[in-house]
């Protein structure tokens, strides 16, 4: 039982690897964390988690240049439907493609683009950041126990569209609706960061390693 | 709806939490990790560590602390003090920051933010900048811990570095750091209102009505206190309550 953070040159995952391992040891369930950028340690994994911060295109650059992670990713996530998490960036990466410097395709399983934030009051600042309530669209086992308009730590300024609002798990309102988490069967992303968020994101980080979809 | 964000700082030399008036005269007053904890449970927005000994010495300390943090803290944890090159900031990302604070650093080598936002994003990446009035409606940027004068203004600094990728800005009133006598609201309105990128304000806090007028008139989005928090003289949920009494938006 091992949840597989895969490691491309993007962020803090030592903060990611932590709240997993917190998780895991608060709530009893799948103990093993292994932060890896191998792609054969991911053919392993009981569950994946991909984390990201920075800018798209970078994430995506940094995700292609892991000799046959995608193609694990896609053999993992998509043939076999082991539960996947993918945190900010990691969560934008799902869409079709990103539009921020420039136009770069995403994984595309998510459908929907990535594109930068419009508040309607141009006086909010961009990056948003900082603690905003999730509006919760419908109910998913990863949010369970989270109260509508709980807090969540975000840090971003770009959002995730999702083409088919069947995907469009929770919302959160900065200067209109931004998407807050996105999924479909064993997909899940979250915008904000869980492993940042207190005891809420360490709720949702121990339902995900629960979560048998 | 985004809430308005209320950070401790703690001040770190030799791995130990200190906290000085004008940053000289320095008290030593406990183990970072022990704060965090607290202020953690307490329900602090972000944490903050300023490494105030930060120059030459051996920095082994600070990520020992930043590293015991992390593993008990799930909250943004911004490390500053010291920065010099993209090897600093990603050996404290690696010990478990999430941001990094650049002051002087930025001002001899003004790419090196947008080095650094480019390489880590500019999510991790705020500036620091130490403000003292030089005139009515004029301040200039200061270094070394408001020693050194740079000549730049702080307002068009702000810019430039928002500019250069900084995702936030620190901004701290030197005349007022340690006086307990609030902000410097006119130039933390100055410059917040100059930038698109969140401004914290800092310098001078003594009450909690300060908190207060540095969100509502200073138009800063994060507040960030040293001794009222680290003294005991408020709890961090005292200050929600008042900010939130106040009609401003936190996380209570």
């Amino acid at each position: 039982m091992t949840t597989v953070v895969i490691d491309y040159g993007s962020g803090n995952l030592r903060s990611a690897a932590k709240a997993l391992e917190r998780a895991a040891r608060e709530s009893g369930a799948d103990g093993r964390v292994l932060v890896t950028n191998h792609a054969d340690s991911l053919r392993g994994a009981t569950r994946v988690v991909l984390p990201g911060v920075g800018a798209f295109a970078d994430c995506r650059r940094g995700l292609a240049k892991v000799p046959g992670m995608e193609e694990a990713l896609k053999q993992v996530v998509l043939k076999e439907g082991r539960p996947f998490l993918g945190i900010c960036v990691g969560m934008q990466l799902l869409a079709d493609r990103g539009r921020e410097f420039e136009t770069v395709d995403g994984l595309g399983w998510i459908k929907g683009e990535v594109a930068p934030l419009v508040p309607s009051d141009p006086k909010l600042k961009i990056p948003h950041m900082g603690w905003n309530q999730l509006q919760m669209h419908r109910k998913h086992p990863v949010l369970d126990g989270i109260e509508n308009d709980a807090h969540a730590y975000f840090v971003h300024s770009y959002a995730l569209t999702a083409a088919d609002p069947k995907d469009l798990i929770a919302t959160v309102d900065y200067g209109g609706a931004v998407t807050a988490v996105v999924g479909r069967d064993n997909i899940i992303g979250v915008q904000f960061h869980p492993e940042k968020s207190q005891a809420t994101g360490l709720k949702l980080i121990a339902n995900f390693l629960r979560w048998k979809p | 709806m985004l809430k308005m964000r209320v950070i401790p700082c703690l001040d770190v030399k030799d791995g130990r939490v200190v906290k000085g008036v004008n940053f000289v005269d320095l008290i030593d007053a406990g183990d970072p990790v022990s704060q965090a904890r607290i202020y953690d449970a307490e329900g602090a927005d972000e944490l903050c560590f300023l490494d105030i000994t930060a120059s030459a010495e051996d920095r082994s300390t600070l990520y020992d602390a930043v590293r015991r943090t992390a593993e008990e803290c799930f909250m943004p944890l911004t490390v500053g003090g010291g920065i010099r090159n993209t090897d600093d900031i990603r050996k404290l990302l690696l010990a478990g920051a999430d941001k990094t604070s650049i002051n002087t650093t930025a001002v001899s080598n003004p790419d090196f933010v947008r080095e650094a936002a480019e390489k880590f994003g500019s999510q991790c990446i705020v500036v620091a900048i130490d403000a003292k009035q030089t005139a009515p409606g004029k301040w200039e940027v200061f270094t070394h811990g408001g020693r050194r004068a740079t000549g730049l203004d702080a307002i068009d600094w702000a810019k430039r570095m928002a500019e250069m990728g900084a995702g936030e800005i620190l901004l701290t009133s030197m005349d007022r750091d340690g006086t307990k006598s609030g902000f410097d609201i006119a130039l933390t309105q100055k410059v917040a209102d100059a930038i698109r990128i969140p401004v914290i304000a800092s310098g001078g806090v003594g009450t909690l009505d300060h908190l207060v007028d540095g969100i509502r008139d200073g138009h800063a989005t994060a507040v960030l206190a040293a001794s009222i928090f680290h003294f005991g003289t408020y709890r961090i949920a005292d200050a929600k309550a008042h900010l939130a009494q106040a009609g401003i938006p936190v996380r209570l």
